[in-house]
Order: C-alpha cells, then structure tokens, then sequence
C-alpha cells in the first residue's frame, strides 16, 4: 500500500492536487480504507487521505440537514443524528466486512462518492438523491463548490451528481451537506420461508406495488440464509424472503394487515418484532452475511422481475448464492473463485437481460484483467472519458481504478 | 423588462437562412418544418414573456433519427439550436435567438413501455407531465413530479429544468425519477443511459443532464419511475395572523419528523386572487399553510390530528381539513392555478429562490422591504417544505419604469436568497432570466468547472445559446462570437 499524504484542510489538499497534477503523480485517494480492495488495481506510489479532514460543519435538524467533512467517519455522524431521531434515509451499505477492507472505517466522502446504497433505496432514493452541496478540488487543484444546503436547487449544472459514484476519480470532496431524514419510530418486517427466487421476487415486487410503502424488500436463498447470524431465520434453514414496514405503530399495524392478506396465497407469514427487525436490516446493511473469503462478489443491479433469470442464467454455468435486495433489482452474487471471476458469463448474462455489474470482491489479479466495473458503450464511454479530462486533464486522480484507460 | 443582453445574430447565418430551411425540409421532410414567420411567432418566446426573438426556422421532428439528422446538419454547418418542449419556461429556457433553429419535440409524445411489475414507464419526451400519470392512473398509479404547469409542460422540459412541483417534498424532484435517457449529442450520435434498473452504470451522466437546460444535448426518450398513489390524501389548511408564525409551524411540523406530502404557503394577497378564483374556502388570514399527508383513513386522521398539535403553539386563526374530495380538489386548483389567477389582475414577475428555511421569517419581511422600496406589490406563493420561494412581483408590463423596476427587484429578492444561504433557482432554472446572476452565487472557478462539462457535451457552444452561463467569462470557444449588444 502506497504511503498516505493526509492534507489537514482544504488550502493544503489544493496545494497537493495542484502540484501533483504538475508533476503529473499519480494519487490513490482514501478515506477509512473500508473500500479499499475494490475497483481495478492502481500502480501508484503516493496516497492521499482525507482522514484528517474531519468535522460536523452544519447540523439543522429542523431543517433535516447536515454538512461534514469528507473525512468524517460515517459511525460518528450518524451518532450524532442518532441522538436527534434522525438518519441517512438511504442506509449506506457498508462493504468493509465484504470487500476485507477495514470495518466501521467508512467516511461520509466516500459514502458519496461510490453511491452505495442500502435497502431504503428503493423507497427514498440513493445516496445521490440525498447529496445536497458539496466543496471539492479538481485535479487541477482548483476549489470550486457546487449545489447549497436547501432541498431543492436547480441552478447551474449539478456536480453533485455528476461526483456522487465517480469513486474519486474526478476531484477530492472536502465537505460535503446532505438531506437526513427522522428516524422511523416503528419497524416491522414480514417474512416468508422457503420460496424460490422467481416466487419470492413477485412476492416483493407484488408488495412494492402496493400503496402500503414498503421501505425494504430482500430475498436471501438458503446459502446465505446459512450465514446470517440472526439465530431465528438462520434456525430455519430455508430460504427468507423479507418485507420491512416502517413509521408510526399504527401505520405499521395497518399496512401490515393489508400486505397479509394480499400476500397470503404464498403461504404462511410471519412477523419480526421492532427489535427483530433492526437487528436483521442492520445485518444486512454491514453485508457480514458476504464476509470476506476469496470467493468472486458481484453486484448487479437490473430491473427486479429480471434478477431471478439473471441469477438462473449464472448459475447454469457456476456455483453461485445470492442476496437479493430493492425487490429483486440488486444481486449480491458470491461464485468459487474461478480465472475471471466469471466475468465472461456475468457480463454476456448482464447484456441479454439488461442491468451493470460490479466485481466487488476478486484477486487482485483477476481485478487487473478484466472489467471490474460494466464496460460503457462506445459513444458513453467517450463522454466518460472526456468528463474526467475536464475535472482531471493530467490523469492523477485514482487513475486507472474504474477503468482501464482513465 | 428585458435588462438581459443577448447576443448579435451571427449574419452570416442569418444570410443562408432559405438555404438552410432547404436543407432542414430535405432531411427530415417539409411537413416537419415551420419556415413561414407566422408560424415562427409562435416560438419566439415561452412563459417569460419579456424576451422574444424570431427563430431562425422551427423543426418538429417525429423520430430520435430525424433529431440526429437536425443536429448532425447543424453542428456541421455551427448553427445553434434550441430544444423547446411546450414552451412553459418562466426562465426563457426555451427562448430562441434569431440565427437559431428550434427542434420542438411535442409531437413525440407516445408512452413506450408501461411495466407494473419493475414501476417504470418508458415515454417519449413530448409527452406532457399530467399525461404520464394519467397513462397508468387506471391502475393506481402516478408519475410523482408536478409542476403546476402540469397540464401544459413536457416531460422533455421537466427533464431540461430537472422541475419540481407541490408534491416533491415527499417523492423528490425530476432527477430522483428518472432511471434512463435516450439522448441525440451535438453532433448527431445517439446515446443511450441507464434503463430500468437503479443507478445507471459508470458516471452519473444522467444525473448531468436532468437539469442541464438544453445544453448538453436533446433528449428524446425516458425511462421514469412510476409510484403507486395513496389509498388517500387530505389537506388541511391553517390561518395564521404572521408569515413569521406560519414558518415557525413549517419548521416544527418537519422537525417533528413527519413529512408531509405537500407544505404550500401563501400569503393574504395571494390567498384573496386564489380565493376568488377557485372558490376553495381559503380563510382570510394574513399567511396560510395548505399541509397534506396520504395514506389510509385512520393513518390520515393521525397525522392531522398530530399536525394539529403541533401547530397549536403558533396561534392559529383556523385549522380546517378537507371533509370531502370536492373541497381537496379545490383546495389544490386554488394553489395550483395560483399563477393563472393572479395573471388575471396584473402582470407579474415569477421568482423561483430556496432559502434554508429557518430564514423564512426574515426572507418574507425583506421581500417585502424590497418590493416596497421599488413601489411595487408581491404575493407570495410557494413551496414551504422544502424553502422553495415563489414571490410575484406585480407590475404593468406597458409601463417600461415598472417593468424595469420588477426586474431589479427580483434581482435583489434571489441576491438576498443566496446571501441567507439559499441558492437562485429551485425548479424553474437560470435560464436567460437569472444567467447574470450566477456570479452571485458561483465563483469563477465554480463556474469553470460546470462550463467543461458544458464543453465536453457542446464543443462548440451551439446548444441552447446565451443561457445559463454568464456571457463574459466562457471559454475561448465562445470569444469568437460576435460581440454582445444591447
């Protein structure tokens, strides 16, 4: 692991970006390291950590927002929102336990910059949809800021976006603010046993299309129930298909007697309790049921009635269990460790049916020789390669860590 | 009104126009094309009626291919375009300059694809926003933006502006419901992004474009997320003596952690135009909150009965639901033709800031000092949810010192929006109408920045000319255009 130069504040990270975009050094950009191991691998010699660049800037709950420094560790702040009722909506997953990174390590920059979100995706949006504003330094070590602190702003072109899963190959966040949400007062989750992937994907999308608001809808096959450490589902030995209500008692109560009755042609239903339930979405946010091993883990994300036939096709050519979440619209895929992580099959699967995937978690030399991210289209991947010019004409910011060529 | 500066027509253009509406019925066919001047008035400007320039020749195209001969002829020849959907911009988004040619994509208005089981609907893009929710009302559901314009508006002009709308407190704006984009480059290739599934691969290239005003490129497909409705929905209204207090309510009604799905302001001079137009029973107080939650009855009744409470503290002068769906519905067709109405009584100025909205009180009495220091009267509307801000300058448009006037005080009303930590434009976009005003609330490198990106979608600057950006200060690509003149 390249040696970190870690700038205390925004002045001396420009400093460093400017004089390494002159000279032309290439920079692997880091948080808490809890990502680390994912993406291609980079040959550079120079790190550059924004670990120092820590701090709460703004917190107005009344307002449901908060600024940070990109530095900050994600478990601090979401301390601090915590003892305000209030939390990231969108439930960043955690990928250190999977990719072998180092755990709880996660900073809110790179919370931002990969775009990773959890089950609430599907009902609160993305890590993106929850960016707000933002400070960052180009590679050319300019400062520049784009979006504010208000919910809605459409002026000028929307950098938030544009840096929100660019894993920091466009320019270094420094701080950024962020739309925070109240914390559910109530949670319950409906679970059925024992369904196949095709059945238990309608079951989650029949539910999604419901006005009974849905805000988790997960599907985990046998051998990942196997793994789970809530002792209850893990007790079952079948496969668990899981549904989570959320907001104030009586709603919860409500809604979940409207989906047990629609749902009931599936079988029996049964209910986790407040406390059962946390603890099982918490579980599958820190992705421990994909702890690291030097099994292939791919993250696919395709239109959910697509998911059972992505991970059918797959499978007719290897051994693989997945982890459904976003009602079937996000594989977590794990496979035995084969040359290429089966790219080749992953990758012809995901163009018959449509989606992207990422190999979170291979050899490093596996990750040197094929895609890890989803190969663009040639007219996109020129747009792409352009748009990172224009952040980082020298090429030093994780270069290479995306893609091969830039 | 008109302070904007728009740049000298390239004559040279100009000089090849019949040539080039030649060459334009050739590629795409004469029925597609509005050469005649007529005709051309009809798109010579949008809902910023102040500006108006003649276009060069106006194309309707009926297919993506036609939009890639268009601009792969244009950008070939460095004649610029402007992408129109209805014409609704109250920013001049889609106001033409008179050495440019419009593609107007309305009659590219079919739904594609309705999927029930992945909740997407695949729509070209002059489809109308009301439209796509009434395509898949029957069964339930809904496509969540909703600019008041709804009616009226495309989705190709949601997409130029990244609109927003009453709802949007709940279910988020344009960006947060589109999952993909068929879109034609400058110079005429096609490029397709993201689809049905979650976050589209690679850069967030989508999310660029949602918002981009025209200037990346013409969109001509998308894929939208589509929501099941409520089982029901109720407002309330709640009178207040203050402006003050009915954003002290706003504030604790989200602090609270309930979220409703709408929290509309408007203040007495609004309320009393609305109140005669549609009749909605509005009271007549000094400020007035139109809150509305969703969900099943008894989760209705617990909310308002919990908003209730919560605004308690602050004094109400009446606290009023909804006791039938007649009454919601006009309780929203008051808010919703708010601009219409007020339309009918004077001309007005349509402003578009977000504030933080703990500056609320403080924002509204200095609009209000503003506005009076210029002699003129405002009403405000807007988004309180979510800080949105629409104060309506009231003017006469004949009177050129009024209308001077308004605009100088709208300049100040998003000045001062930006200095409590706000920013210009909440949904309706820069446009020509605020483009001078970007140094506000951007520096130089911010807008370098942002104007790369612009490059590496428009090398030329051909898309969309003499918006968003302010003139002085783009790129050398831009240097070579004929020097601005009043």
């Amino acid at each position: 692991m390249p040696s970190d130069v870690r700038p205390v504040d925004e002045r001396e990270l420009a400093q460093i970006l400017r004089e390494a975009g002159q000279a032309r050094t290439p920079l692997e950009l880091k948080g808490g390291g809890s990502k680390h191991n994912i993406g291609r691998p980079m040959t550079t010699t120079l790190g550059l950590s924004t670990g120092a660049l820590r701090g709460i800037t703004l917190y107005e709950p009344n307002e449901m927002v908060m600024a940070a420094r990109s530095g900050t560790p994600l478990a601090q702040l979401e301390e601090s929102l915590a003892q305000r009722g209030q939390m990231l909506a969108f439930e960043p997953a955690s990928l250190g336990a999977a990719a072998g990174g180092e755990a709880r390590a996660a900073t809110i920059g790179a919370v931002f910059a990969t775009n990773l979100s959890g089950a609430r995706r599907i009902m609160v949006g993305a890590a993106r949809d929850h960016l707000l504003g933002l400070r960052a330094v180009n590679g050319r070590g300019e400062i520049f800021k784009a979006g504010g602190r208000v919910m809605k702003n459409v002026t000028g072109v929307d950098l938030c976006r544009g840096l929100a899963g660019s894993w920091g190959t466009l320019a270094v966040m420094s701080e950024v603010t962020f739309k925070v949400l109240p914390m559910p007062e109530h949670t319950e989750t409906l679970v059925l046993l024992g369904l196949p992937d095709e059945i238990a994907i309608e079951v989650l999308c029949t539910a999604m299309g419901t006005p009974f608001e849905v805000s988790g809808a997960a599907h985990l096959q046998p051998a990942m129930v196997a793994r789970l450490e809530h002792e209850g589902l893990r007790g079952q030995g079948q496969a668990v298909t899981a549904l989570r209500l959320e907001n104030f008692k009586a709603s919860v109560d409500y809604r979940k007697g409207k989906l047990k009755a629609l749902l009931k042609a599936y079988g029996e239903i049964h209910d986790l309790d407040h406390d059962n339930s946390l603890a099982l979405w918490q579980e599958l946010r820190a992705l421990t049921l994909l702890k690291a091993s030097d099994a292939p883990l791919w993250r696919i994300s395709t239109a959910p009635s697509a998911g059972p036939k992505v991970v059918a096709a797959i499978a007719r050519y290897m051994d693989c269990s997945a982890f459904y979440d976003w009602a079937g619209g996000l594989i977590w895929l794990e496979m035995l460790p084969t040359t290429d992580a089966g790219a080749a099959d992953v990758r012809r699967v995901i163009a018959t049916h449509g989606g992207h995937a990422t190999l979170i978690r291979a050899a490093p030399e596996v990750r040197a020789a094929v895609d890890v991210f989803q190969p663009l289209e040639a007219g996109v991947g020129t747009i792409s390669r352009q748009l990172k010019a224009a952040f980082d004409p020298a090429g030093i910011l994780n270069p290479g860590r995306m893609y091969a060529d830039f | 009104m008109s302070r904007v500066i728009l740049p000298e027509p390239d004559r040279a253009i100009l000089a090849r126009r019949e040539g080039i509406v030649a060459d334009l019925r050739r590629l795409v066919g004469g029925e597609a094309i509005i050469a005649d001047e007529v005709g051309r008035r009809a798109y010579e400007t949008d809902a910023l009626t102040a500006y108006r320039r003649l276009p060069l020749a106006v194309v309707l195209p009926s297919t993506t291919e036609q939009i890639a001969r268009v601009l792969r002829y244009c950008n070939q020849w460095g004649i610029k375009v402007v992408a129109r959907g209805a014409g609704t911009s109250l920013s001049g988004g889609a106001l033409p300059t008179e050495d440019a040619v419009v593609v107007a994509v309305s009659r590219m208005n079919r739904v594609l694809e309705v999927d029930y089981v992945n909740r997407i609907a695949r729509v070209e893009v002059g489809i109308t926003n009301l439209a796509i929710s009434e395509a898949v009302k029957s069964a339930g559901y809904f496509y969540a933006p909703d600019p008041s314009s709804q009616l009226a508006c495309t989705l190709a002009g949601n997409i130029g502006m990244n609109s927003g709308g009453a709802h949007c407190l709940k279910y988020g704006v344009t960006t947060n419901n589109v999952l993909g984009l068929k879109m034609v480059l400058v110079d005429g290739s096609i490029v397709e992004l993201g689809g049905p599934h979650l976050d589209a691969a690679g850069y967030d290239l989508i999310g660029l474009i949602v918002g981009s005003e025209g200037q990346f490129g013409i969109v001509t497909e998308a894929t939208v997320r589509i929501l099941r409705a409520a089982e029901g929905a109720r407002p309330m209204l709640i009178g207040f003596d203050s402006s003050e207090a009915a954003g002290q309510c706003v504030a604790a009604i989200i602090g609270s952690g309930i979220i409703p799905v709408a929290i509309e302001f408007m203040d007495r001079p609004a309320i009393r135009v609305c109140e005669a137009f549609a009749k909605a029973g509005y009271p007549d107080v000094e400020a007035l909150l139109i809150v509305e939650v969703e969900g099943s009855d008894p989760e209705i009744k617990a909310l308002l009965e919990a908003i209730t409470e919560l605004a308690k503290p602050f004094d109400p002068r009446e606290l009023r639901v909804s006791q039938s769906a007649e009454e919601s519905a006009a309780i929203w067709k008051g808010r919703k033709s708010a601009f219409g109405a007020i339309g009918r009584i004077s001309d007005y100025y349509c402003m578009d800031g977000t504030i933080p909205l703990g500056k609320l009180g403080h924002v509204l009495v200095e609009i209000s000092r503003i506005c009076d220091a210029h002699g003129l009267k405002v009403a405000n509307i807007f988004h309180a949810g979510d800080g949105n801000l629409h104060p309506l300058i009231l003017y006469d448009a004949n009177d050129a010192d009024q209308a001077d006037k308004a605009e100088r005080a709208g300049a100040e009303v998003l000045e001062l929006c930006v200095a409590v930590g706000g920013c210009l434009s909440g949904e309706h976009g820069v446009g020509i109408e605020k483009r001078d005003l970007m140094r506000v609330q951007f520096d130089a490198s911010d807008l370098a920045q942002q104007m790369r990106i612009k490059t590496v979608f428009d090398p030329n600057w051909l898309l969309n000319p003499a918006k968003v950006f302010p003139l002085e200060g783009r790129p050398e690509a831009q240097a070579k255009e004929p020097k601005a003149a009043a």
